[in-house]
């Protein structure tokens, strides 16, 4: 499974959504399933699935699933 | 203002030039309340005041207690997000407080600039003095819930120490914890009364002991219940340091209506104002600002509200300013002491809920 997909099925699994909703420009906030109790879920998950740790700024920056990629590659997972 | 407040330094600017900034973006806020809050533009002009204020004692405040009668909202609404209520004890009236996207968030970057002074930017692990159910609705969240919501940012996996409702404690829970992590900095989080009550009388009690001397423990609510109890903070530091092993203890001072800008206590054990607030101390008899160490009725100014004109508050504590760009812990800016409620004051205080509602 490539890091693309990873990110798309991390975000699911946390948020409780369908894959197919989540696309680069789906923001923080904009529908209820991502909230503030969510957010966390979604760290923790994207910290288990890329083994790595986040920082408090990088939560409050993670305002879309496209910040979440630019977060993730500053960590060295690679999106090709 | 809005982006570069959260870049200036939390607690580098010294008082003149924090009162510049803060004051500008104050001013600011009364116009953009008067233009969106009908009921507010009303209080303003019948109070015949100019919106533009030339100091920080001239900004037209509110006092706290208007948010319990009013909903007083600067936002259409289709924008509002998010409904903040007080905890509200049976019988008394609970703050509203409407918020919009915006200001949701500006709240959460607040709390997580002021506290990474106290606790770095990194995660650590987290006890959180409270049961999972706390959060649990998450359309509405009670000042409980939202106040431990906003610090689980600073937790990595957190865990509970309360089962559920009954507040009974988690001893599995917090004994795997404590095992995981007592050679790590850790973060514990919870409401004064709470962590007393359920956590600190009740491990004295049991005399089960916990060694937790990397521990950080944050906590806030107010001391109502525990002044009955002729529990003061120097006692709780003591009583939480001999069961826990806990030596830092940071006690903040905050409300509902103004989520996210917090004054936190500081190794010196005076409350500090950040960048994004400050406090005024009111003569209560003509509302003209007490000096230094002068007691009166605690005002607090906050550059976050948007959804909603709470940005200059009078609440119903008393306190004093305890001094100016002087703390020996090196934070710049106005540092003050809670004394307590005024006596006439309402009994409240967030951690006060459980008792009374049974929640």
């Amino acid at each position: 499974m490539d890091n693309v997909e990873k990110l798309r099925k991390a975000f699911a699994e946390a948020l409780q959504i369908s894959e197919d909703v989540i696309t680069d420009d789906l923001k923080y906030n904009s529908i209820k399933e991502w909230d503030s109790v969510a957010h966390m879920a979604l760290v923790a998950e994207l910290e288990d699935v890329f083994d790595i740790m986040l920082d408090t700024d990088d939560i409050i920056e993670m305002s879309s699933v496209m910040k979440a990629r630019e977060i993730l590659t500053k960590y060295n997972v690679e999106f090709s | 203002m809005q982006e570069t407040m959260f870049e200036i330094s939390v607690y580098g600017l010294p008082q003149p030039e924090k009162e510049k900034l803060l004051l500008k973006r104050l001013n600011h806020l009364t116009e953009h309340h008067v233009e969106n809050s009908g009921a507010y533009a009303k209080i303003i002009r019948a109070r015949g005041v100019s919106a533009e204020a030339a100091s920080l004692d001239e900004v037209p405040f509110l006092p706290v207690r208007l948010f319990k009668t009013h909903l007083l909202s600067s936002i259409p609404e289709e924008e509002r997000f998010k409904l903040l209520t007080s905890s509200g004890t049976t019988g008394q009236q609970v703050s509203q407080i409407v918020l919009n996207r915006k200001t949701a968030e500006y709240q959460s970057r607040a709390v997580i600039k002021i506290m990474q002074d106290y606790l770095g930017k990194q995660r650590i692990p987290m006890l959180i003095i409270d049961h999972p159910k706390v959060v649990k609705d998450r359309s509405s969240f009670s000042a409980r819930g939202a106040g431990i919501l906003g610090m689980m940012n600073f937790g990595r996996k957190p865990v509970y120490a309360l089962k559920d409702e009954t507040m009974e404690i988690d001893w599995s829970a917090i004994d795997t914890f404590v095992d995981k992590h007592q050679d790590e900095p850790i973060f514990l989080f919870g409401f004064t009364f709470m962590v007393w009550k359920y956590f600190v009388t009740v491990l004295e009690q049991q005399s089960h002991k916990i060694n937790l001397p990397h521990g950080i423990l944050v906590h806030s609510g107010g001391w109502k219940k525990l002044q009955d109890e002729a529990v003061g903070n120097e006692i709780f530091k003591e009583r939480v340091e001999a069961v826990s092993g806990i030596r830092r203890i940071h006690n903040f001072y905050g409300m509902v209506e103004q989520v996210g800008s917090i004054f936190v206590e500081c190794e010196h054990g005076r409350l500090h104002a950040p960048s994004f607030a400050d406090v005024n101390i009111r003569n209560p008899y003509d509302w003209s600002s007490a000096g230094i160490g002068q007691k009166g009725i605690i005002e607090v100014l906050s550059a976050l509200p948007e959804s909603y004109p709470g940005h200059a508050l009078l609440t119903e504590d008393e306190g004093k300013i305890t001094g100016i760009d002087s703390c020996p812990c090196g934070r710049m800016g106005k540092t003050f002491e809670v004394i307590g409620r005024l006596p006439k004051a309402e009994l409240r205080g967030c951690s006060d809920t459980f008792q009374d509602k049974g929640r």
